[in-house]
């Protein structure tokens, strides 16, 4: 077996790379490089993974657990979304195989954007069909949904800020239409 | 009217805008001045102008009609000072509603070559040739003749202003929103409700489509609610709502749409209205508002009366006589009649005697009225004729007289000389909303109107709109809707609407032109023709026609064309029925609906990592699906053939780099993935070992083909799949709509991950030399990695699924890396690769090379009709599995037929000549037309590394037609070509390992 005579620079590189738009109430800005996990599992396959956690699963659809960078996010009955933003680097997919779980390194696949301000709702909302009002949505909320023309997850860290997750080549699509959103965000 | 003074028809000290600033403004290049804050009409009649425009079918002169958005008549072309480039003007605005402004152009439209004097006009002498269903009559034979004379003829005279000819500059957004309560219309019944619900901390949005709140209240002046007039009550909700933190109050903003589940659609008019709007602003926002409770109180419209010559410039609904007068300050005429048999008229007759203005007469058509008003009238000195109707109106571009006659033969019929005439015939209330609810309106015997029935919605219609008149009770049922206690009010107001009358006056539904569509020119007579020829459904009848169907969509008409109909028939109104209603309730713009949907937001544009570096170096691209992808990499002084020529020759020669990053991939994930894989696929994958790969082909339960692609197997319970680059979200959904409703106990999960990885082809005898020394962690050697493997490892250091595939023919790798990779492993592929001599190669290189070796396209040498039978995939089914989908329907009788279209290889019998994609076959060139098709032609490429071209092509029993001579017809020849097998280069396969 021949050794690898190249290897190269290992750095991250997607297509909106610190992207930034401040508007009346909303700033826009591309999210560090993460480590990102589509986990899909059985109720058991679910609480023996969890073990390899530094968050507890959410078991709810919709709603998310977070610690220490990293964020759970239940999508759907057996989904979930776990984003590592400390270790952006580290495959979270384990390396002995289960037959319970489906897991599957999407660290690449995803560009976060968060979109925070206290308008920040209102410019999701020019595309997103969702009420995300803190009551419909409070904070730690997570779902899939629309923006515009584009498949997202949106999740809620804070009451201002929002985390907008959308496959990458999608990423300069979303940025120029949260752009113009935010600049339509306060009335 | 002295020409000399300004607004002479202005009465200073009446109407809201004392202190108003002053605008000038032009029409039809003429420049008036008028008062900010009035509507176009407003300020031309306060001009003394009536005349605004032209009808549309007999170019008759008219003028405007009402005060609000159920203008049929004064529609105009409008612009602005300083933007005559041609984006911007807006044809067929309502000079009721249109706000004046400070270098507003406003035109007439549907003249020529003045408003004055039309040429068009002669169509009103010629109007006994275009009366109801004059088009279907007029137009159906000669048969040839439609497509050359009359339609373009009709779209010729079709059509009032000019559309815009440059793209409209400005910009449009969307708002999604969510609610407690939704209230559309702010007049008092809106206002009551808005403020009550936001008492009850409620999130409330209220909106109305003028640029005040206030409704009615804001044109009666004898109104007094608990002591205070219309005006200080509304002044005193508006602030209540403007205190209140829950409250989204929405002006110049119409509820157009109601759809399902309370969702409406508003659409909010930000700049129309300025004369120069800040460019960053957008002109209009779309509003989609989820509500949990919506509160109709959009109140009614006032209908016309239908007589003779009743479209004259200067003839106006009263009410809106009233609004000019009281908001406005602005008088309709000096000496003015009235025909009425609504109380309501009365209101607006007094108050406009109070400013001087003489009333010739008032023509009621009931046959009494109440005491209480008819003292009134004496004490103004105005005569009453009870039991009367106009016979006929004269004035060419302004009336000047009208004729009245008691009811029933004979009588006496009087004239009267007048500048303007005053009509209701009461208030339809204003269904549109409720009816695209899914409300059906029920039929009121006793007041003879539609109301809103049961709601199917949460929603419930409150005030004009739900047919009540009393302002007390409307302020009570307002609290009610929302859920608060009622409460009376100390109401006085003096004359109320009640009374109306629907239908045609006099004999006017048989003899002159009595207008019910004022727009379309639609008279009683011919809704009475239309009945007469059969039309006995309001359906037909508005079709025939056209009553109602203009861009006042039948506001002020329908109720008189149903009731005129009715009457001929001798049937009940609702034995009749009533057209639908549909969105949008008023015209919206295109730009409103479409959004930031435009320009660079129209669509997302898909480019892969490797993209930028495929620009930089020369590329030219082409869309695939949403995907920009890189099509050919000219260098100096190539052209598109020449190079595609060297980029195969090299690959064939040497090797070439490809970005395939756009290939759909799909992890299937699970003890059951093989399982699951084997339904999916017409072949056998439990047996596939990992570390192995294999092509696989994916039918619909039809049996035709779906989508292939190459599939690795990681491990046990882990599939690698690859798809079509336009099919991965179709495939993904068909693989996903099948484990959730035909396999739900099987336990394998789906992600996609075609975004996960960028993928790197590399393809050529020189494809492992290239890479070897990139990889680590896998031999990669022709003997440990056999054709058709998956392994992962690293590349470049990264973490990598290295494949040996070949869709080229050639030895072939792909390597799938992390996609923010992409470009640092590509630029260390292409490091390796061009001291080498390899190329990089685009996806016209890529056809061909796949054309060369008989590799199918899905979507290209299939369209949902080839079976994999017919594309010569026999070997790719399995014969022994139990069940996949799509083995039944491979069975179907016409899917074993013999003569079914297959997939064979054209040779050109001049090697030089390129056959055309889509081009058909025949078998004998001379026989008459049309001839038989036996087929077409797929693909289709010069191939420079065969010296002749090649094409594939469905043919009719294309397998047992091999060494055959057919024939491709063309516009300027017939080409000759013969029937081949599909393998056109290294049929053995012996070049796969290099």
């Amino acid at each position: 077996m021949a050794k690898a005579a190249t290897t190269i620079r290992a750095t991250r590189d997607n297509p909106v790379n610190n992207k930034r738009i401040a508007s009346d109430g909303v700033l826009v800005e591309t999210a560090p490089d993460a480590s990102r996990l589509a986990l899909r599992a059985t109720k058991r396959g679910a609480t023996n993974f969890q073990k390899s956690l530094s968050v507890t699963l959410p078991r709810k659809i919709g709603t998310s657990e977070s610690k220490a960078g990293v964020t759970a996010m239940c999508l759907g009955q057996d989904e979930w979304l776990i984003v590592d933003m400390k270790k952006p680097d580290d495959s979270m997919v384990p390396k002995s195989e289960s037959k319970e779980i489906s897991a599957t390194d999407v660290s690449h696949r995803n560009v976060a954007f968060t979109v925070s301000g206290t308008n920040a709702a209102d410019c999701l909302n020019a595309g997103c069909p969702r009420d995300l009002s803190l009551a419909a949505f409070p904070k730690g909320s997570a779902a899939r949904t629309v923006i515009g023309k584009t498949e997202v997850v949106i999740h809620r860290p804070a009451n201002d800020t929002f985390s907008v997750e959308c496959w990458r080549s999608f990423a300069p699509y979303l940025f120029a239409f949260l752009k113009d959103a935010a600049r339509d965000a306060a009335l | 009217m002295t020409p000399t003074k300004p607004q002479p028809y202005r009465i200073a000290k009446r109407g809201q805008l004392a202190g108003a600033r002053t605008v000038s403004f032009t029409f039809d290049g003429k420049t008036y001045e008028g008062l900010a804050g009035e509507t176009l009409a407003s300020a031309l009649m306060a001009n003394g102008v009536h005349l605004m425009g032209r009808s549309f079918k007999y170019h008759r002169p008219r003028g405007v009609i009402g005060a609000g958005v159920e203008e049929p008549s004064a529609l105009m072309q409008i612009s602005r000072a300083g933007q005559n480039d041609k984006a911007r003007t807006v044809p067929n605005v309502r000079a009721s509603v249109q706000e004046v402004f400070d270098g507003l152009e406003a035109e007439s439209q549907n003249r020529w070559p003045t408003l004055p004097f039309d040429m068009g006009a002669v169509n009103n002498l010629m109007s006994s040739l275009f009366s109801a269903g004059f088009y279907y009559k007029t137009f159906k034979w000669p048969r040839a003749a439609w497509e050359t004379v009359y339609e373009p003829f009709i779209r010729a005279a079709a059509g009032l202003g000019n559309a815009p000819e440059r793209a409209d500059p400005d910009r449009y957004t969307n708002r999604f929103a969510h609610c407690d309560v939704l209230i559309v219309g702010g007049g008092a019944a809106g206002l009551a409700a808005a403020c009550a619900a936001a008492a009850q901390k409620r999130d409330v949005i209220l909106v109305d489509e003028n640029p005040e709140l206030g409704g009615w209240l804001l044109s009666d002046t004898d109104i007094r609610i608990d002591g205070r007039t219309g005006h200080e009550w509304v002044a005193e909700r508006v602030a209540e709502l403007k205190a209140a933190k829950n409250v989204r109050v929405l002006t110049r903003t119409t509820g157009f749409g109601y759809f399902q589940q309370n969702m409406v659609a508003l659409n909010e008019r930000l700049t129309d209205h300025l004369s120069r709007p800040d460019i960053d602003m957008p002109r209009e926002r779309l509003w989609q508002i989820r509500a949990k409770q919506v509160v109709l109180a959009q109140g009614g419209i006032e209908r016309h009366m239908v007589f003779p010559g009743n479209d004259r410039p200067g003839i106006v609904l009263a009410g809106a006589a009233q609004t000019w007068l009281n908001r406005y300050g602005v008088i309709v005429g000096t000496r003015i009649g009235v025909f009425t048999a609504c109380d309501s008229a009365y209101a607006a007759a007094f108050d406009l005697a109070e400013e001087g203005v003489e009333v010739a007469a008032i023509i009621e058509h009931r046959d009494t009225i109440s005491d209480d008003i008819r003292k009134q009238a004496e004490e103004f000195g105005i005569p009453i004729l009870t039991g009367h109707h106009i016979t006929n109106t004269t004035g060419r571009l302004r009336v000047n007289g009208m004729s009245a006659k008691p009811h029933g033969d004979g009588g006496k019929e009087q004239d009267f000389e007048i500048d303007a005439l005053l009509m209701s015939a009461g208030w339809t209330p204003s269904l549109h909303l409720y009816s695209q609810s899914r409300g059906k309106p029920a039929w009121d015997e006793a007041t003879q109107r539609f109301l809103p029935g049961k709601s199917p919605q949460d929603c419930v219609s409150i005030g004009g709109c739900n047919g009540t008149d009393d302002l007390n009770a409307v302020l009570m049922e307002a609290l009610e809707a929302v859920g608060s206690q009622p409460k009376r009010h100390d109401i006085t107001d003096d004359i109320s609407c009640s009374g109306g009358m629907i239908g045609a006056t006099g004999t006017s539904a048989d003899k002159g032109k009595a207008f019910v569509d004022y727009q379309n020119d639609v008279t009683a007579k011919d809704i009475s023709l239309a009945v007469r020829e059969g039309m006995h459904s309001i359906e037909h009848v508005k079709r025939y026609t056209t009553n109602g169907m203009a861009t006042d969509q039948g506001k002020l008409s329908n109720m008189h064309g149903l009731a005129i109909a009715a009457t001929k028939l001798d049937k009940p109104i609702p034995a009749v029925g009533l057209t639908t209603f549909r969105a949008p309730y008023t015209p919206t713009t295109f730009g409103s609906i479409v959004g930031q949907a435009r320009g660079p937001l129209f669509d997302p544009v898909r480019e892969t990592p490797i993209h930028h570096w495929a620009v930089e170096n020369g590329a030219e691209f082409e869309p695939v699906s949403h995907w920009q992808r890189a099509w050919y990499f000219p260098q100096a002084g190539e052209d598109m053939h020449e190079a595609v020529d060297r980029e195969c020759r090299t690959v064939r020669e040497t090797a070439g780099v490809f970005d395939a990053s756009t290939l759909g991939k799909i992890e299937v994930v699970g003890p059951d993935a093989a399982a699951f894989m084997d339904k999916l696929y017409t072949n056998g994958w439990s047996k596939l070992k990992p570390g192995r790969a294999k092509y696989g082909i994916m039918l619909r339960e039809d049996g035709f083909i779906y989508d292939d692609g190459v599939v690795g197997r990681l491990s046990e319970n882990r599939f690698h799949v690859t798809t079509t680059t336009g099919g991965a979200p179709r495939v993904m959904v068909h693989m996903e709509d099948y484990l959730q409703t035909e396999f739900p106990d099987m336990q394998v999960w789906l992600t996609s991950t075609t975004e996960q990885w960028a993928t790197i082809a590399v393809q050529g005898p020189k494809a492992r030399e290239i890479i070897e020394p990139l990889v680590s962690g896998a031999d990669i050697s022709a003997e440990k990695f056999a054709h058709m493997s998956v392994v992962e490892c690293e590349v470049c250091g990264v973490p990598a699924r290295l494949f040996r595939i070949s869709f080229t023919g050639e030895l072939g790798f792909e390597i799938n890396v992390p996609a923010d990779y992409g470009r640092a492993v590509w630029e260390a592929v292409w490091a390796r690769a061009e001291p080498l001599g390899a190329c990089v190669y685009g996806t016209e290189a890529m056809h061909v090379l796949r054309a060369e070796k008989g590799y199918i396209i899905v979507g290209q040498d299939t369209d949902g009709t080839v079976t994999p039978h017919d594309a010569g995939l026999s070997w790719a089914i399995s014969k022994i599995k139990p069940d996949y989908v799509g083995k039944r329907g491979l069975l179907r009788s016409d899917l074993v037929k013999d003569g079914r279209r297959q997939l064979i290889g054209l040779k050109t019998k001049d090697p030089t000549k390129v056959l055309q994609e889509g081009a058909q076959i025949v078998a004998d060139p001379n026989q008459p037309i049309p001839m038989k098709m036996l087929g077409f032609v797929t693909s289709s490429y010069w191939s420079g590394t065969l010296g002749h071209s090649v094409a594939m092509a469905l043919v009719e029993g294309g397998f047992d037609r091999i060494g055959e001579t057919l024939y491709v017809p063309m516009e300027d020849e017939t080409i000759e070509v013969e029937v081949t097998g599909s393998v056109f280069y290294d049929p053995k396969g012996e070049k796969l390992d290099g």
